[in-house]
């Protein structure tokens, strides 16, 4: 099993949930965070007082999927998540020891 | 003030003229008891048309204390709380909340005898201890058609915003037992005695009343926002920095409820100004207008200034604009004409805004709120502005004589600024020896760790913004 996790652009959170559902991925965790790669921030000013903001507002997506499916689920959270510009984001790939369903101690890939 | 309106005059006279006809053409065919009969008429018609304008002011002076207290609760609370860190946010509003219930205490025990009984140039007797003889009756001296107990409350909410407007300067850094201590002594050693000798009968600078050196200070630009002003830039100045100020990211958690905050404090402004007229009469409409004026003008003068200065108009300069013009308008607005009041407003919106960016990083003090830049320097502009442009043509306090420079009386610049003097040197004086008292007595700064965790956990044990809940 594998944990894929995306760092992406806020505003494209919807086109990915959608793309995931369309290929039969419903489980999912999503958590706002901030952050930046090479993208840079931008300036703020407040009476005066200059603020250079370099943690962009990202949302995080992450899954677990079994590794048959691994290559599918990234191509179409990459294309989803995809603009072209700088700040796209990343995706990063863990393995996973085991998966656990709480409500009935399904274990492995029946758990996903 | 006081005097019956021209309309309420003129209807007089007419009924006047009616029933004295009346009354000639009925003695003529009865030539018994007319005269009883006509004088009671009178006397009852007297009698009612005070009651009518008695009503008519006394709603517009209630309305205006429910004003100046929104100010404070939620204008101020929302202004300021919204431009500090999300940590702070809630100890910042209590700032404002809690002196709403103890400056009225300080107010009903002594404090609106210190500030409007006779006594001295400098403070009043103790003749309204614990409010006494303070009822129904009007005081002929400072509102003859309202109750006292109205006027008494209505200055109440301007003691209570009054200290509320320093909290900006040692805003995140202040223990709360040591400024409600603070607060205290300052409203008794500073606030009452300023209020009396410019608004209270036989203050030295009441220019209605006896004052020995005549300064118009409408509705408290010396009184509230030089003194609250100038105190809080000797606040900033002893407490210190905050700790990482300059070089830590401070930026305001949620300009959004300062934008609210704002709307509020120009709304309730209203009262603040309009209301110190004391009646429901013309001078009030004037007021209104000049305030109005004087904020929209201060509003676009802050945002083109920093326009052209920065690039871009921000919100938190419109809004900042908008307060400090109030602030400037607050001594003149009963004053002045409504095109002067545009000129006012327009000076405190492009000189606060220099205050607040150039000055204050110039010399590097920890203003946070900007109570000094907006409120001591928008009421120092507003005060000597008062002299260049009142005028009897709207308000004629000297009974005909000239006021303000454009009625051709410069001297009055000079007692304008001799009032701001005082007023500064008040501040500065009497807030040293408070903080020192302070300082000793509880501490005034909190630890440096319950300075890191925000005074909302340190101090009141709670947090703003509960999202897991």
């Amino acid at each position: 099993m594998k944990r894929i996790e995306a760092i992406i652009q806020p505003h494209k959170l919807e086109d990915v949930k959608e793309a995931l559902k369309a290929i039969g991925v419903d489980g999912m965790t999503i958590t706002e965070v901030r952050g930046h790669g090479r993208q840079k921030g931008h300036k703020e000013v407040y009476r005066g007082m200059e603020y250079q903001v370099d943690l962009l507002p990202k949302v995080k997506v992450e899954m677990v999927v079994a590794d048959a499916r691994r290559e599918e689920v990234i191509r179409t959270l990459a294309t989803a998540a995809r603009t072209g510009k700088i700040g796209d984001g990343k995706i990063f790939v863990y393995e996973v020891a085991d998966a656990i369903r709480i409500r009935n101690d399904d274990r492995g890939d029946a758990a996903l | 003030m006081g005097n019956l309106s021209v309309p309420v005059r003129r209807a007089l006279v007419c009924a006047f003229t009616f029933l004295s006809a009346a009354a000639l053409f009925t003695s003529v065919a009865m030539a018994q008891n007319a005269a009883p009969d006509l004088e009671k008429r009178l006397a009852d018609l007297d009698k009612a048309t005070k009651a009518a304008q008695m009503a008519g002011d006394n709603a517009w002076m209630l309305t205006s204390s429910a004003l100046v207290l929104l100010m404070t609760g939620p204008g101020l609370a929302l202004f300021y709380s919204g431009l500090v860190r999300r940590k702070n946010v809630l100890g910042t509003m209590m700032h404002s909340f809690i002196l709403m219930a103890t400056t009225t205490m300080l107010w009903a025990v002594i404090g609106y005898s210190i500030a409007f009984a006779e006594g001295t140039p400098f403070f009043g007797d103790l003749r309204y201890l614990f409010l006494h003889g303070v009822g129904a009756a009007p005081n002929v001296d400072y509102g003859p058609t309202i109750p006292q107990q109205t006027y008494m409350i209505y200055q109440l909410m301007f003691a209570i915003i009054t200290p509320a407007l320093i909290s900006g300067a040692f805003a995140e850094r202040m223990k709360f037992s040591a400024m409600l201590l603070f607060m205290t002594l300052w409203s008794l050693i500073v606030y009452f005695p300023m209020a009396h000798m410019v608004w209270g009968k036989g203050g030295f600078f009441n220019a209605s009343l006896g004052g020995q050196i005549p300064a118009f200070d409408f509705a408290g630009g010396t009184v509230v926002h030089i003194t609250s002003g100038v105190s809080a830039l000797v606040c900033a100045l002893y407490l210190g920095k905050r700790l990482g100020y300059p070089n830590e990211s401070m930026r305001p958690h949620n300009l959004v409820l300062s934008v609210v905050g704002a709307c509020l404090l120009w709304v309730g402004w209203f009262g603040f100004n309009a209301g110190s007229a004391v009646n429901a009469g013309s001078l009030a409409s004037s007021a209104f207008v000049a305030t109005h004026f004087g904020a929209a003008a201060a509003t676009l003068g802050w945002m083109f200034a920093e326009w052209s200065h920065s690039g871009k108009p921000s919100v938190l300069g419109a809004i900042s604009g908008c307060v400090a013009g109030l602030v400037a308008i607050t001594p003149a607005s009963g004053f002045v004409q409504p095109f002067a009041a545009i000129v006012i407003g327009a000076a405190a919106g492009v000189v606060c805004f220099l205050m607040v960016t150039a000055v204050k990083r110039q010399f590097g003090y920890d203003d946070s709120l900007d109570a000094f830049g907006v409120h001591g320097i928008g009421g120092t502009l507003g005060a000597l502005l008062t002299g260049v442009f009142a005028t009897k043509e709207v308000n004629d306090v000297f009974s005909g004589r000239p006021m303000g420079w454009i009625d051709g009386n410069p001297g009055q610049v000079l007692n304008q600024a001799a009032a701001v003097g005082v007023s500064w040197v008040l501040a500065i004086v009497g807030t040293l020896i408070i903080l020192k008292i302070c300082d000793a007595v509880v501490g005034l700064r909190v630890q440096e760790q319950d300075e890191v965790q925000g005074l909302d956990l340190s101090m009141h044990g709670e947090e703003g913004y509960n999202f897991e809940s």
